[in-house]
Order: C-alpha cells, then sequence, then structure tokens
C-alpha cells in the first residue's frame, strides 16, 4: 500500500487583507487515516481546508494533494481533482430547494451518466449509511441540524472520494447526534479507507476518533502527533488548549489600553 | 490629503468591482452547457424569472396605457386631434415606456429576488459545497439566471407594449369614444417597424442585460451575512434603476436624436 502521506503542506503563507492567517505551515496528512486538525476558533482551520480543496490560493508554498499541486492546477483539473474530495461544511450546506434524495442524487447526476434506477440504489445505499434512508423524502428545511449533516454526508461520499474533510462537524450538536457523527466518521474511514481530514475545536470528540492531531494557532502548527503525544506535549499553549484553561498563553484578556485610562483614575481625585 | 486618498480609495475599488464582474460574466457564459443539463435549468429559471413577472408586468401595462389614454385625449382634444390618440399611445410605449418601465419593475421584481437568492446560496455555503463537488456554480447556478433574465426582458416588454396599447384603446375608443379606425389607422400608418418596434426592442435587449447583470453579480459578490444580503438587494434594485435610466437617455440620443 501507498505510505506517501495524501496531502503534504509546505510552508503555506496565507494573508487576509493585512491579518496574516498562515505563516509558513508545513503538515503531512497520512493516507487513510484521520488527522484532526484543532484550535482556537478564528485561527484559520476552515481556511486551511479551503487551501486543500483549491477555493483559496496560498501567497506562498506549495499543497500537494494525491500527488497533485493544488495552486497550480488549470480550473479543468481543479474540478477534476475535486471529484475525489468529499467536504462536509458546517452548515450541511444542502441545497434547499432539492429534497434529501435529489440532494445526495446531485453529484451522481452532474458527474456521471449512469441510469435512473442505478442513481436510485446508490443514493440509497448512501442515505442507508448514514441511517437516513426513510428520510429521503423530505425537504432539507425539514431536517434537525444532526440529520442535516448526515445528509450532507450522505451526498459527500455519493462519489466514493478518496478523501473527505470534516468542518467542524461536532459544532452544535446534542449529545446523542454528536456520539452518531462520531460513529459514522469512524467507520466510513475503516470501511472505505478514506482519507479524512476532521477541523474541530471539540478536543474530547476529536481525540477519540483521530488517528494523528495537530494544533494551530497564530498561524503556525504549535503542536502535532497522536493522541497520546498531544496530551503529554511539553508546551504550556497545547496544554491550555486541551484542557481548556481561561487563561495562559492564549490571554484571557483581549490586548487593551491600560485600564487606568480606560476608567480615567487619574481625573478621578480623590 | 485625507479625502483625496479616500477618493482614489473609492476610485480603485470601484474599477475593481468592474473587473470583478467582467469576469464573473465572463465565466458564467463561457463555457457551453450539455443542452440537456442546461435547458431544464432554463426552463426553470425562464419560469421564475419570466412567467411569475407577467402579472406585475400586465397590471402595470394595462394602467399605464389606460393613463396615457386620458392624458392623451385631454391635451389632444384641445387641438381637436384626439384622433391621434392611437399613434401618440403606441409610439410612446414602444419607444420609451416598454422597455423601461418594464427594466425598472423587472429590477424590483425579479432582479432583487435573483440577487437573495443568490446571497443567500452563496451565505449558507451552497455555493462553495457546489465548487467542491467539481461543479463550477457560475456554470450550474449563475448562467441560467443570466439567460433567462437575457430573454424575459424583451418578451416581457412586448407583453407591456401590447397590453399598454389595449389599455389605451378601452379608454380611448371605449370610454371617450374616439372612433376606432382613426385609433388604429393612424398607428398603424405612423409606427414604423424599424425605427420604432426594432429600436425598442434593441433597449429592451440592452436593459435586459444589464439588469440582470447587475442582480446576478451582486448576489454572487455580496457579504455572506444577513446585512450583507440587504446591502445588496437594495444595491440590485438602485443600480439597476439608474443605469437603465442613464442608458436610455444615451440609446434614445443615438437612435432618435436626428442632428
Amino acid at each position: 500500500m501507498d505510505t506517501s502521506p495524501y496531502i503534504e503542506l509546505r510552508d503555506v503563507v496565507f494573508t487576509r487583507g493585512n491579518r496574516r492567517i498562515f505563516d509558513g505551515v508545513s503538515l503531512d496528512i497520512p493516507r487513510g487515516k484521520i488527522t484532526a486538525i484543532m484550535g482556537p476558533s478564528g485561527t484559520g482551520k476552515t481556511t486551511l481546508l479551503r487551501l486543500i480543496g483549491g477555493q483559496l490560493k496560498p501567497d506562498s508554498g506549495s499543497i500537494s494533494v494525491a500527488g497533485e499541486n493544488v495552486p497550480e492546477l488549470k480550473r479543468k483539473a481543479l474540478y477534476r481533482l475535486r471529484e475525489k474530495m468529499g467536504m462536509l461544511f458546517q452548515s450541511g450546506a444542502l441545497f434547499t430547494d432539492l429534497s434529501v434524495f435529489e440532494n445526495v442524487a446531485f453529484p451522481l447526476r452532474v458527474h456521471t451518466t449512469l441510469p435512473e434506477d442505478m442513481i436510485r440504489d446508490i443514493v440509497l445505499m448512501k442515505l442507508e449509511a448514514v441511517g437516513l434512508r426513510g428520510a429521503r423524502d423530505l425537504m432539507p428545511a425539514e431536517l434537525s441540524g444532526g440529520m442535516t449533516r448526515r445528509v450532507a454526508l450522505a451526498r459527500s461520499i455519493a462519489l466514493d472520494p478518496e478523501l473527505i474533510m470534516y468542518d467542524e462537524p461536532f459544532t452544535g450538536q446534542d449529545p446523542i447526534a454528536m456520539g452518531v457523527l462520531v460513529k459514522l466518521i469512524r467507520d466510513l474511514n475503516s470501511s472505505m479507507g478514506l482519507t479524512s481530514v476532521l477541523v474541530s475545536h471539540d478536543v474530547p470528540e476529536s481525540l477519540s476518533i483521530c488517528h494523528y492531531a495537530c494544533i494551530v494557532a497564530d498561524g503556525r502548527i504549535i503542536g502535532d502527533g497522536t493522541p497520546e503525544e498531544l496530551r503529554a506535549h511539553p508546551s504550556e499553549q497545547v496544554q491550555q488548549f486541551l484542557r481548556g484553561h481561561p487563561d495562559g498563553p492564549v490571554p484571557f484578556h483581549y490586548p487593551a489600553a491600560d485600564a487606568a485610562q480606560d476608567w480615567s483614575m487619574a481625573g478621578r481625585g480623590d | 490629503m485625507d479625502r483625496l486618498a479616500a477618493f482614489g480609495r473609492l476610485g480603485l475599488s470601484v474599477i475593481a468591482s468592474l473587473g470583478r464582474s467582467g469576469r464573473f460574466l465572463a465565466g458564467a457564459l463561457g463555457g457551453v452547457p450539455r443542452p440537456s443539463v442546461g435547458f431544464p435549468l432554463l426552463l426553470k429559471q425562464l419560469y421564475s424569472v419570466g412567467v411569475l413577472s407577467l402579472a406585475i408586468i400586465v397590471v402595470s401595462g394595462l394602467f399605464i396605457g389606460m393613463v396615457l389614454g386620458l392624458q392623451g385625449y385631454t391635451i389632444l382634444s384641445d387641438y381637436g386631434s384626439e384622433a391621434a390618440i392611437g399613434q401618440m399611445i403606441a409610439l410612446t410605449l414602444v419607444r420609451e415606456l416598454g422597455p423601461v418601465v418594464t427594466a425598472l419593475l423587472f429590477a424590483g421584481r425579479a432582479g432583487s429576488a435573483l440577487t437573495a437568492e443568490i446571497g443567500l446560496m452563496k451565505t449558507t455555503e451552497q455555493l462553495s459545497s457546489m465548487e467542491m463537488m467539481g461543479v463550477d456554480p457560475l456554470r450550474r447556478v449563475i448562467a441560467p439566471r443570466l439567460w433567462a433574465g437575457f430573454i424575459s426582458v424583451p418578451v416581457l416588454a412586448a407583453v407591456f407594449s401590447v397590453v399598454g396599447i389595449w389599455g389605451g384603446m378601452l379608454v380611448g375608443v371605449e370610454w371617450l369614444g374616439v372612433f376606432e379606425g382613426s385609433f388604429w389607422g393612424n398607428m398603424q400608418s405612423s409606427v414604423s417597424f424599424t425605427s420604432d418596434v426594432l429600436n425598442g426592442v434593441v433597449k429592451s435587449l440592452v436593459f435586459g442585460f444589464v439588469c440582470t447583470w447587475i442582480a446576478v453579480y451582486q448576489g454572487y459578490d455580496c457579504v455572506p451575512t444577513s446585512a450583507g444580503i440587504s446591502a445588496a438587494t437594495t444595491k440590485t434594485v438602485v443600480y439597476s434603476s439608474l443605469a437603465v435610466l442613464g442608458l436610455d437617455f444615451v440609446l434614445t440620443a443615438v437612435m432618435f436624436g436626428d442632428f
């Protein structure tokens, strides 16, 4: 089996406006494994997925997916590469004008010329895999948050991709839905041999399913390794994030002017 | 100095936006879709953009025609030439009011809906997810809407003019008693197909192109928040209306200004 990493990022620099989001990030994502990318909100985890998917271009550095350098691909080659990728968006991003069945059938109809009865079989199979075969006739507006994400998951695996990227799959889910998603992500990875990238700030769930994890903060990777290695990581910043301490290397207070000035202590004579 | 810098920044952002919208248009209209895929998508948009706008177009056309009939009669009868009312109504509608009012109504009714729909699709990541599925939203979502607008506006303008003339006839002939033969006869002899009707069609083609382009681009380029969508919808209606009125003057000057 091919053991080279499926995705390789080398010295990726990305700025948005005046803010440097990534400052020389290098990262290997192993083939057939679940990799969790964790970090505080607003550190550009979703941006990282968009860079991998070629929706954004880095200022410098290379991003190779399945041996192809994404930022340099021509439009056509990029769209062909994307057929090998599935992405589960935070909101699910189901097409609101199509039923559950048609949502899952959408990539099949666009990219294949399969006959209708075969599309039906595949769609029902994918919906069965996420436990929602019975919900095929519902419209997206009728689904709960957890169900929306499961349908979106079924849609992103409709074309049997090699890579699936999950953008904050656990955010805003109740404990049961969360458990279902954790099980689905694990099952899909083991049964289909998918390379999975999981972006999340839910530490216990992510560490419980990933084979490998890295923590992004301040535009770089501050710690990576297996979940065990991370738990024993010497960096204070990593420990603060994993344990959720309110104050530490990441300060509780947003940078502010001297408190004395704001409350104008000087002006309040005695 | 600050003002000068702000003015420069404004200019740059306007030019950048024009460039983006040009590339956007080229991206959307560049590809030739497979007819089996493209045609059903186009039909669906023709329905929501064109057919659903029919009601407002017909009702407005009828009332505008009736008002033209009343006003025209009052003025023309002072000179004893109320028989020319048919000619006046037809020329006003075919040359000016048909294309212009249709485009303005279209921007309000269909343009704003297009902007809001596309903006919401962007906000809910539907466009992104389409891209990640290897489907280009410019071709899949934008192109059918653009073509639907380009096709609908001239047809709607024609419907508007026809209904307007009929409304004018209702008031002029049925109510105020202008002789029916002179109503239609004067109209036929004075409205020229090439210089009046075709010029009107050219106008409505241009307006349809501009209004749909603005609407679809504003949706695609909006800031993906609720405030962003509301700003984009407002911009669609304001920019479309101004563009239509401004272009109408330019086109009229080119078409009818014999100097």
